[in-house]
């Protein structure tokens, strides 16, 4: 009772070798079969460093084509000669050249000596199968595939495309239920002899001579009808990334498949020389009954997959570049807010922001003569600088670098009408923005300020015209930032609920009451103004509703605790 | 792309392999080896003046890295640059003492270099202040990853350009003959790099780091590209643009992805701001050989005064290849 191996191989057949013999030494019979297309040196040196072992067969060279049916006649014949030349055999174990036994091979018979009527071979109906590239899956078994899939791509796919349309199907043999899985699996030798012996076995090799990848399909199918206890999985660890090509193991992978206690494993990479020394070696202890367990593994791979297919939300980079019209994806990596208007009301709000919430608070990161960073730096993290030049040179790449480079801290910053503009769409665009906009703020320090009424008024002018875009564009229909507006007029009527549901955001659960508020401007005469704005034939709409009179809640709120609800 | 387009690249592809033809009159073959590449061999080319200094750690790097090929044109050195490589046994040596900008900076010299030992294999296109970092590098040679990128039928591998300084002034930092320049100069930035797509070859032109932020702070635009495809499996028919930064067919610069995922990329180190390199700099200003009329010195030379130290406190220390993975500048794509 033992297991016998069929190797299927075509290149690096010193590593082939290397295993083949290693199982060889074992007592464990080799069927090599190397594909016709190797080099003939290649195949005679080999054929020499095995001519020691009694138990190692070459069956004839066939040349093999990915995808084709030679490599299930190849496997064949290989089944065949073990079949009859080892009648010890117990269990068949088909692995290719590129694999590595990670256990002792005691360890396998014991495992297979348990479990005598087994098949191991993953098997999977085709409305089940969820790796196939490409969605060929059922088609696989009633299409034709004349073209080559490597070589022809497009004909390939016109082919595919054109039985589609036309509704040509072949006809599934009787007594084949198609089922896919990986091409590595381990048979008894009882269901393997009735595959080969199968009466149909001429209409089924005939049939599966014209299925796609029959490797992953013809065992896979016929076991349904032969075997008697399908445990549906595969004793090889192979994974597959999201090309479907199969992933490869280096050195630095040792630990890792020493851990997934699996049996064999592929593709192992042919210089990989500390795995082949580390698993042929003698002295690895035997694990007797324990189960493989490849999780982990499979949990680097699922990442790797993923980081190739989604990569890191809100990073751009040398490899990571979407496209402009990707609005599926993050633009930043993470939330951050944007305050429009309250330093203009508030003379220290950053200081007050940033005690209340513990979030970085800017300044106005898109002034027009310097970056404002918080306490004035002239650097930030990830060696920005806070060059308005360099900034202006890619605003949004300073942003989202500025986001990236502060992960794990909320930031925050002033913006305006006064600041350079062009970032308006993106942070409209941001699902991670979050905007809290007072319009006309911008004139409270113009009311303050001892300017020239003549130029307060241009200057009104221009931020309320330029304002006033800003504000259209965030109501816009494509806006996805969170966006929260009120005129000043509204703001200034009873600030303190805003005020405080804005610091539950960053402290939610805690029902914390603001017990110290910001110092708001003073607003005596505000109104009067206004209408001297409006006097002046400016209408400044964004304000909001301003009475005449002085209103009475415009003043410094009061210090009392607020409760919202 | 309209067919219009396609074609005048075609052409611009040609007359660019033409030119360099033309310009490989102006080689010397000093030593020649390259009987002696074997079909896998990984080649790598080199133009170089005067880097007598950095010749050994340079060779040392990537004869780690399982390089045994390397192919290089010097530039008129006199400061025994010549005499070092021909000891060396890996190494074919070209001469020239022409105009290094007329020749597109070296790139039409080792374009057809390029086309005469390239074709076929993998090649990577370094200078001698550049080193290659890519995923698993310090475990894995390059043959792993280019094993790994065929399998893939990847045809061009991106690494971007990381400056790196040290924290001392420029001119303090003195890098023994032999030592690793990284030890000295091991300090880089790590979020300030401002990306744009080309969208007449298709490439990203990347540009930031601590030469946007201390050189061209007031003209952003002239900063250097920092974008750059070392690594190429050389096909008939390819040549560089313009340093390594861009390539034809475009196809070869599309080292990134568009849709989200990340595509497996590397850097390339770059050891410039040693304590040579302010001498450096004046000399170049001089021979006036650089490109845009050496405007990338002249900044330098401004902004250089003594005790200049690029060094800020949000600077990172180099460690390794998985910080600059975790810090964004480079991905393993679905590498494992």
């Amino acid at each position: 009772m033992s297991v016998g191996f069929i190797m299927l191989a075509h290149k690096n057949l010193d590593r082939v070798a290397q295993v083949a013999g290693y199982w060889a030494q074992r007592d464990h019979p080799v069927v090599i079969h190397i594909d016709a297309r190797a080099p003939r040196a290649d195949f005679d040196e080999m054929t020499e460093v095995l001519q020691k072992f009694r138990n190692i067969r070459f069956v004839a060279r066939r040349p093999c084509d990915w995808g084709k049916f030679s490599i299930v006649a190849a496997t064949l014949d290989a089944a065949e000669i073990m079949l009859a030349q080892f009648p010890d055999v117990s269990h068949v174990f088909l692995a290719s050249g590129s694999c590595l036994p990670l256990r002792p091979v005691e360890d396998l018979d014991a495992y297979l000596a348990a479990r005598p009527d087994t098949d191991f071979i993953e098997s999977v109906t085709t409305e089940e199968v969820t790796w196939t590239v490409g969605g060929l899956d059922l088609e696989r078994f009633t299409l034709r595939f004349p073209f080559s899939w490597k070589k022809h791509r497009r004909l390939f796919d016109a082919y595919v495309n054109f039985q589609r349309r036309i509704g040509v199907q072949r006809r599934i043999p009787e007594g084949v239920e198609p089922h896919l899985g990986s091409q590595w699996w381990c048979l008894t030798r009882a269901t393997l002899q009735a595959i080969l012996t199968d009466p149909k076995r001429s209409v089924y090799d005939t049939y599966f001579s014209k299925v796609w990848i029959p490797d992953e399909a013809y065992f896979q199918s016929l076991v349904r009808k032969h075997g008697r206890e399908i445990e549906s999985r595969s004793l090889t660890l192979s994974r597959f990334d999201h090309q479907g090509k199969p992933h490869v193991f280096y050195d630095d992978h040792l630990q890792l498949l020493q851990r997934s206690d699996c049996f064999v494993a592929r593709k192992i990479w042919p210089r990989a020389n500390k795995l082949y020394r580390r698993f042929l070696a003698d002295e690895i202890k035997v694990l007797a009954r324990i189960e493989p367990n490849p999780r982990k593994l499979d949990k680097v791979f699922l990442r790797a997959n993923a980081r190739r297919t989604q990569g890191r939300a809100g990073l751009k980079m040398q490899s990571r570049f979407p496209r402009r019209d990707s609005w599926a994806l993050q633009k930043t990596c993470a939330p951050y807010s944007v305050y429009e208007g309250f330093s203009d009301l508030f003379s220290n709000f950053d200081t007050w922001m940033e005690k209340r919430t513990g979030t970085r608070v800017h300044g106005h990161l898109f002034h027009k003569s310097a970056v404002k960073f918080a306490g004035n730096a002239e650097i930030f993290n990830g060696c920005l600088s806070n060059s308005a030049k360099l900034r202006d040179y890619n605003p949004e790449a300073f942003l989202t670098n500025l986001i990236w480079n502060t992960q794990g801290e909320h930031q925050t910053f002033q913006f305006g009408p006064a600041d350079r503009q062009e970032i308006g769409r993106f942070l409209a665009s941001d699902q991670n923005a979050s905007l809290y906009v007072v319009t006309g703020a911008w004139s409270v320090p113009l009311f303050h300020s001892e300017m020239n009424f003549q130029r307060v008024r241009r200057i009104a002018a221009r931020y309320q015209a330029i304002e006033a875009a800003h504000v259209e564009n965030l109501r816009s229909e494509h806006t996805r930032a969170k966006v929260h507006i009120w005129t000043l007029a509204e703001f200034v009527e009873d600030p303190m609920p805003i005020l405080q549901s804005i610091i539950e955001q960053f402290d939610p659960g805690t029902s914390r009451k603001l017990t110290e508020v910001p110092k708001m401007a003073d607003l005596t005469g505000f109104g009067k103004f206004v209408q001297r704005l409006k006097n002046e034939g400016m209408n400044p709409h964004l304000v909001g509703d301003f009475p005449l009179g002085d209103i009475a809640l415009h003043k410094t709120p009061s210090l009392k605790p607020y409760v919202v609800r | 792309m309209s067919l219009a387009s396609t074609y005048r690249l075609r052409l611009e592809r040609k007359k660019k392999r033409l030119r360099a033809v033309r310009k490989s009159r102006e080689l010397t073959p000093v030593v020649d080896r390259t009987d002696e590449i074997r079909a896998k061999d990984i080649l790598l080319f080199c133009t170089l003046r005067n880097e007598r200094q950095r010749l050994p750690y340079f060779m040392a790097y990537y004869r780690k890295l399982g390089i045994n090929r390397f192919l290089f044109v010097d530039n008129g050195s006199d400061d025994g640059s010549r005499e070092y490589l021909l000891d060396q046994s890996d190494v074919s040596l070209w001469s020239t003492t022409q105009s290094y900008r007329r020749a597109k900076f070296g790139v039409d010299w080792l374009n057809w270099l390029l086309a005469r030992h390239g074709v076929g294999h993998w090649t990577l296109v370094v200078d001698v202040d550049e080193f290659f970092v890519y995923p698993f590098c310090d475990s894995r040679p390059l043959p792993a990853l280019t094993d790994w990128l065929d399998a893939s039928s990847i045809r061009s591998f991106g690494a971007m350009l990381l400056d790196m300084y040290p924290k001392e002034s420029i001119e303090d930092a003195v890098c023994k003959e032999g030592q690793n320049p990284l030890e000295v100069a091991e300090y880089f930035d790590a979020g300030n790099y401002m990306i744009s797509r080309n969208p007449k070859y298709g490439n990203l032109w990347i540009q930031g780091g601590a030469r946007a932020r201390a050189f061209f702070g007031n003209e952003p635009e002239r900063a250097p590209a920092l974008n750059k495809i070392p690594l190429v499996k050389w096909s008939r028919g390819n040549v560089y643009i313009s340093s390594t930064h861009t390539l034809l067919p475009r196809g070869l610069n599309l080292v990134y992805d568009e849709n989200g995922g990340e595509k497996a990329s590397g850097c390339l180190l770059h050891a410039k701001f040693l304590s040579s390199f302010p001498e450096k700099s004046q000399e170049e200003l001089t021979r006036k050989q650089h490109y845009a009329n050496s405007h990338e010195y002249r900044a330098y030379n401004k902004g250089l005064k003594r005790g200049t130290s690029l060094w800020t406190k949000w600077s990172e220390k180099y460690i390794n290849w998985r910080q600059l993975e975790i810090l964004g500048l480079m991905s393993k794509g679905s590498w494992v």
